[in-house]
C-alpha cells in the first residue's frame, strides 16, 4: 500500500497541465514535484525572487544564495530566471501562477483556508501564503485528512484565523479528492479501499457524493 | 548632503554606521538572510544602537541575519511577513518586549515599493476576509473588491548587493535580490554593502538592476 503522503502528492502532480506556473508550499508540497509526469513540463515558481526551481544541489554544488522560500538549498534549472519580491508577488497576485499547492491546519466547505496561525500558540506569520491562495488561478490543498489525534480539519466553517476567504478550489488528503463547489464540498475520488462512509466519519463538513465517484490512483 | 555623496560614495564601514542612529526606522534587505548585509547588522549590535524599528521580510535565523538583531534586543518593533524560523522573536513577542506586525509579503514588497515610486498606496485582494482587512478602506473597481495598503517609509535602508560600481549601481545574485531594490527606493538614507566594488562603467548599463541615484553610500563586504 502506498504511504498517505505518497499518495496525497501523487494525485496532486496529476492535476498539473503541460506549462503550468505552479508554486509548491512548505513541506508536504514540495515533493509533488518528485512526481509530475515525465511528458508534463512545468514551470515552479519560488516566492523569494526566481522561476526555475530545481532540484537539491548535489554535494559539492551547493550555493547559499540559491534556496526556497523553506530555506532548503534548490538549484536554479537552465531557462531560470531571478527578480525582486515585487515582481514575485506580481507574478503571483497577476495570476500568472496557474497552480498553487499548499497545506493546511484547516478548510472548510466554502473554500476558505486556515494555515498561518494559531493564536496564543503558533504565530510564525503569513510569509506569502496570503498573496499565493488570493492570487493563484488554482489552489490545491494537499495534506493528512485529520489531525494527529483524529480530528477533522475539514470543517463546515474554519475555527482559526483565515488565510483567505473562499479561495480553495480542490483539497487532496490520503483519502480522498474534493472539490469546493458554490454547493459545497463534491467528493471527486477515493483513495483505494475508502469507502464513502469512513471519509464523511472523518470529515465534519456534509459531502455531496456524486453518482460517479473516481479512484485516486 | 546627497550632492557630496555621490562623488564619493565608497566609504569605510565606521563613517556608514555612523549616520545610523538610535530609535530610526530601518529598512534591511534579505530573505532568510539570503540578500542581507551581515557585516552592517554586525555593526549595529557592535555600536549597540537600539531602539529600532526594522523592517525585514523575516527575522532569519538567532545566528543569521536580522534575527542577531532579535537576539541582542535592538529592535522595538519589527515588521515583516514571517517569524517562524526564528524562536526568539515569538518568545519577545509573547512576553511583550518586542511590537511584531505582520505584512503578508507580496503586500510588503508592494508597500515599499509604493512608497519609492510615488503611489499613495495601492489595492490589493490579499487580506480580503482575514485579520489583515481590519481598520483598511475597502474599495470596489469593476465589481471586485480590493483593500487599500498605504505606502512604506524608512530612515534608513541597508542593502546587500553582488555587484557596485563607485556610482552606486547594482547587481544582485541569485536569491538574494528579494527586497534590495525596492528598498533602495524607500529610505532617507541608503547604505550598500557589496562583495564587489568595481570602477564606474566596468558594469553594462543593460545588466544594472538598481540604479545608482538611489545609493548614498557602498561598503566592501
Amino acid at each position: 500500500m502506498t504511504a498517505p503522503r505518497e499518495l496525497i502528492v501523487k494525485r496532486v502532480a496529476r492535476f498539473l497541465k503541460d506549462g503550468d506556473v505552479v508554486n509548491l508550499g512548505i513541506g508536504m508540497p514540495t515533493l509533488v514535484a518528485n512526481y509530475v509526469p515525465e511528458d508534463v513540463h512545468i514551470v515552479l515558481h519560488s516566492e523569494n525572487g526566481f522561476l526555475g526551481l530545481g532540484p537539491n544541489p548535489k554535494p559539492g554544488e551547493e550555493d547559499p544564495q540559491v534556496i526556497n522560500a523553506g530555506g532548503q538549498l534548490v538549484t536554479i534549472l537552465p531557462g531560470g530566471c531571478c527578480f525582486d519580491s515585487a515582481m514575485s508577488f506580481g507574478i503571483i497576485r497577476g495570476g500568472h501562477v496557474n497552480v498553487s499547492v499548499l497545506g493546511a491546519l484547516e478548510v472548510d466547505e466554502e473554500g476558505n483556508l486556515a494555515n498561518w496561525m494559531v493564536p496564543g500558540k503558533l504565530v510564525p506569520g503569513m510569509g506569502g501564503a496570503m498573496d499565493l491562495v488570493a492570487g493563484a488561478k488554482t489552489v490545491i490543498v494537499a495534506m493528512e485528512h485529520t489531525t494527529k489525534n483524529g480530528e477533522p480539519k475539514i470543517l463546515k466553517k474554519c475555527r482559526l484565523p483565515l488565510t483567505a476567504a473562499k479561495e480553495v478550489n480542490i483539497i487532496v488528503t490520503e483519502l480522498g479528492v474534493m472539490e469546493v463547489t458554490p454547493e459545497g464540498l463534491v467528493l471527486k475520488e477515493l483513495a483505494p479501499g475508502v469507502t464513502v462512509d469512513e471519509i464523511q466519519s472523518k470529515t465534519e463538513a456534509k459531502l455531496i457524493i456524486p453518482e460517479v465517484i473516481g479512484s485516486m490512483e | 548632503m546627497k550632492g557630496w555623496f555621490r562623488l564619493k560614495k565608497v566609504v569605510s564601514r565606521e563613517e556608514a554606521l555612523s549616520h545610523i542612529k538610535e530609535g530610526q526606522t530601518i529598512m534591511i534587505g534579505g530573505f532568510l538572510a539570503v540578500g542581507t548585509p551581515e557585516t552592517l547588522v554586525d555593526g549595529i549590535i557592535e555600536k549597540r544602537i537600539g531602539n529600532l524599528t526594522v523592517i525585514n521580510n523575516d527575522t532569519a535565523f538567532v545566528d543569521k541575519g536580522t534575527g542577531k538583531l532579535v537576539v541582542n534586543r535592538l529592535i522595538k518593533k519589527f515588521i515583516g511577513s514571517h517569524i517562524g524560523t526564528n524562536p526568539e522573536t515569538g518568545k519577545q513577542m509573547h512576553a511583550g518586549e518586542l511590537e511584531v506586525e505582520l505584512i503578508p509579503q507580496g503586500t510588503l514588497a508592494e508597500r515599499i515599493r509604493s512608497a519609492g515610486v510615488g503611489f499613495g498606496g495601492f489595492l490589493t485582494p490579499t487580506g480580503l476576509g482575514t485579520v489583515v482587512e481590519k481598520g483598511k478602506q475597502k474599495i470596489e473597481i469593476n465589481g471586485k473588491t480590493y483593500l487599500l495598503e498605504l505606502p512604506l517609509r524608512a530612515d534608513v535602508a541597508l542593502l546587500k548587493a553582488a555587484k557596485a560600481d563607485e556610482s552606486g549601481n547594482l547587481i544582485y545574485y541569485r536569491a538574494a535580490r528579494n527586497f534590495n531594490p525596492l528598498m533602495a527606493m524607500a529610505a532617507d538614507l541608503v547604505i550598500v554593502e557589496a562583495d564587489e566594488i568595481v570602477p564606474k562603467g566596468s558594469l553594462d548599463p543593460d545588466e544594472i538592476v538598481t540604479p545608482g541615484i538611489f545609493v548614498d553610500m557602498i561598503v566592501k563586504g
